[in-house]
């Protein structure tokens, strides 16, 4: 990993620490928050063939808007885990093989572990963090928890965001068709029944209160 | 993952002439990313310039269209979009179920028709830096497989030198329907049958296309004919979803009052490469389908197969894939 490789050289930036570090400096940014991640200055640092430059974008997440640079490397995944502390999405694999990184980009689900940060500029991405509204879950958080659709809670963020495109898609009419729609999304704990009837749940409440 | 350069680019021109500025140094398309980006973190892909063809998407290579040439694809056309299509679906329900049946919705969203059949096999040794011998990865190094666990490799195509499978669905849809692939590139554009859009391994497994370095795929076209309509895919594999085949079969019949005017097959999982079952398309012509037509045509499909130790009961197995395929097929009410 690009991160890893950069903090065993920075031991001053790796871990936990660089973790608050960037935590600090997002929370205190004005918005548009400004990333430029201490993995991103170092690569360019570094920068002599022209390949470690930081690339620089906008991208909209949970609707606030970014402003910013990090390596070409960088997946979804890890801006939104290691430089935006949104730690909601999951690494299961990294290769795309068990859906615990689903986030939406423009309302579709997507696996953020194979996509390229940059790649994703100017697009709006939502993740777990940004479902609730003024306090309220949304009906798929709630659906989750009123069926127990979950034991160790870690594919959850994965299964609720894929949970709420299976719906949005059509995709959720029967239950067979809800474990079709849902097989990108693995559950080590084996929660499936408990998380089909949550989708069953959330489906009508979902579009009651899109009429609104 | 390797350091790279990253591009976008608004079009094709734009693409090929990036593709082509380095000379040498290798340079790789991102469409949906879900090999590119997968294989690249692997280190199996080393691509020192990655050059975004997505914004091509609002484009004709984003769209789907029926004319009187029959189907066209666009290359970035994204597989969910194809397998809801209601006109693939109605048209040429083979295509439509290759793509559904195919990985899960999240890569289905992702994933580009073009970068759909030029995925790379799923064969462990390749995707492992660790073993040095791949002759796929590193020519002239040997292959892991052939005496290594060979479950998931190809029974027909294969060579001493690579085994591995072609792992994707849509690809055998593509190649029963007789299709064809528009490329374009800086020296300009021409078509080529699908069928030979992939090589079999031979002595050069590293060399699995015949794009020319820089090429893009345009788009893909699928022939109107008598068969598409009676058409489906049949994929068996070790779970129920989210896997690649262990054998599947793409089938498109042209009945007259159900003798077989014209059958069109291809076979998934078993092979090398996307493979049409030439033999058993003869096998089947003037035939009714039944019990014993079906399982003559598998046999004729599967009598050149080259069991490696793990992977012998995928000739077996392709077999009676190939059979259910077809009388399902014949039954179908159209
Ligand atoms: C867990 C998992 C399960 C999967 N299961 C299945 C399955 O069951 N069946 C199946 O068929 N597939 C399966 N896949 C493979 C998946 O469908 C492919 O990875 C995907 O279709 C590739 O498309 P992409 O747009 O993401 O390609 P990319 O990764 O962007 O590109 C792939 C390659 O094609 C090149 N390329 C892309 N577009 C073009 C173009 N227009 N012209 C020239 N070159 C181009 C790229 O440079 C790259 O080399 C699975 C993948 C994963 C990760
Ligand atoms: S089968 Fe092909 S891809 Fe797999 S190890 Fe052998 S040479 Fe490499
Ligand atoms: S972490 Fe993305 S699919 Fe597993
Ligand atoms: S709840 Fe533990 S993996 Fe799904």
């Amino acid at each position: 990993m690009a991160d890893d490789d950069i903090a065993a050289k920075n031991p001053q930036r790796s871990g936990t620490n660089r973790r608050r570090f960037l935590m600090a400096s997002v929370s205190s940014a004005a918005a548009p928050a400004f990333v430029r991640a201490a993995t991103a200055d170092a690569a360019a640092q570094r920068n002599s063939s022209g390949a470690r430059l930081p690339a620089d974008f906008t991208l909209t997440i949970n609707g606030r808007d970014y402003q910013l640079a990090v390596d070409p490397r960088t997946s979804l995944l890890d801006l939104l885990r290691e430089h935006l502390a949104l730690t909601g999405s999951k690494k299961g694999c990294d290769h795309g093989q068990c859906g615990a990184c689903t986030v939406l980009l423009d309302g579709r689900r997507v696996l953020s572990c194979l996509t390229l940060a940059v790649a994703a500029q100017g697009r709006a991405v939502t993740t777990i963090e940004g479902l609730a509204k003024a306090g309220a879950l949304h009906p798929m958080q709630q659906a989750f928890i009123d069926h127990d659709a979950f034991q160790c809670g870690y594919c959850t963020p994965g299964q609720i965001m894929s949970a709420i495109a299976c719906v949005n898609e059509g995709h959720a009419e029967t239950d067979a068709d809800i474990r079709e729609s849902m097989s990108g999304n693995l559950c080590r704990c084996a929660a499936y029944p408990n998380i089909v009837a949550a989708v069953r749940q959330a489906k009508p409440v979902m579009k009651t209160a899109s009429r609104d | 993952m390797r350091p790279f350069v990253y591009e976008r680019v608004g079009d094709w021109a734009a693409a090929t002439q990036a593709a082509g500025r380095l000379g040498s140094a290798p340079a790789s398309y991102l469409a949906g990313g879900t090999t590119l980006v997968d294989l690249m973190r692997l280190e199996v892909m080393r691509p020192e310039r990655v050059i975004d063809i997505n914004a091509l998407h609002d484009s004709r290579y984003g769209r789907i269209e029926f004319g009187q040439n029959g189907l066209r694809l666009g290359a970035l056309v994204r597989m969910a979009d194809a397998a809801d299509h209601p006109g693939v679906q109605r048209h040429c329900p083979v295509i439509a179920q290759a793509l559904q049946l195919a990985a899960s919705a999240q890569i289905r969203n992702m994933a580009s028709l073009g970068g759909n059949v030029l995925q790379r096999t799923r064969c462990t040794y390749f995707r492992d830096v660790s073993y040095a011998a791949c002759n796929k990865r590193n020519p002239g190094s040997g292959c892991a497989a052939l005496a290594g666990v060979n479950r998931m490799h190809a029974v027909l195509g294969g060579s001493d030198h690579c085994i591995a499978t072609y792992a994707g669905d849509f690809a055998q849809a593509l190649i029963a329907l007789g299709a064809s692939v528009d490329l374009i590139s800086a020296d300009g554009a021409r078509t080529i049958p699908f069928a030979k859009l992939h090589r079999q391994p031979g002595d050069t497994p590293d060399q699995e296309t015949t794009l020319r370095p820089g090429e893009l795929i345009v788009s893909f076209t699928v022939p109107a004919a008598p068969w598409t309509r009676r058409s489906l895919y049949l994929k068996v594999r070790d779970r129920q979803s989210y896997e690649f085949a262990l054998a599947s079969a793409a089938v498109a019949l042209d009945l007259d009052d159900g003798a077989v005017r014209e059958a069109r097959i291809a076979l998934g999982g078993v092979s090398t490469v996307p493979w049409r079952a030439a033999e058993a398309e003869a096998a089947l012509r003037g035939k009714t389908i039944n019990d014993q037509t079906a399982m003559a045509a598998a046999d004729a499909a599967f009598a050149g197969a080259q069991g490696r130790g793990h992977n012998d009961f995928k000739i077996e197995l392709g077999k009676r894939t190939l059979r259910r395929a077809l009388r399902q097929a014949a039954a179908l009410e159209i």
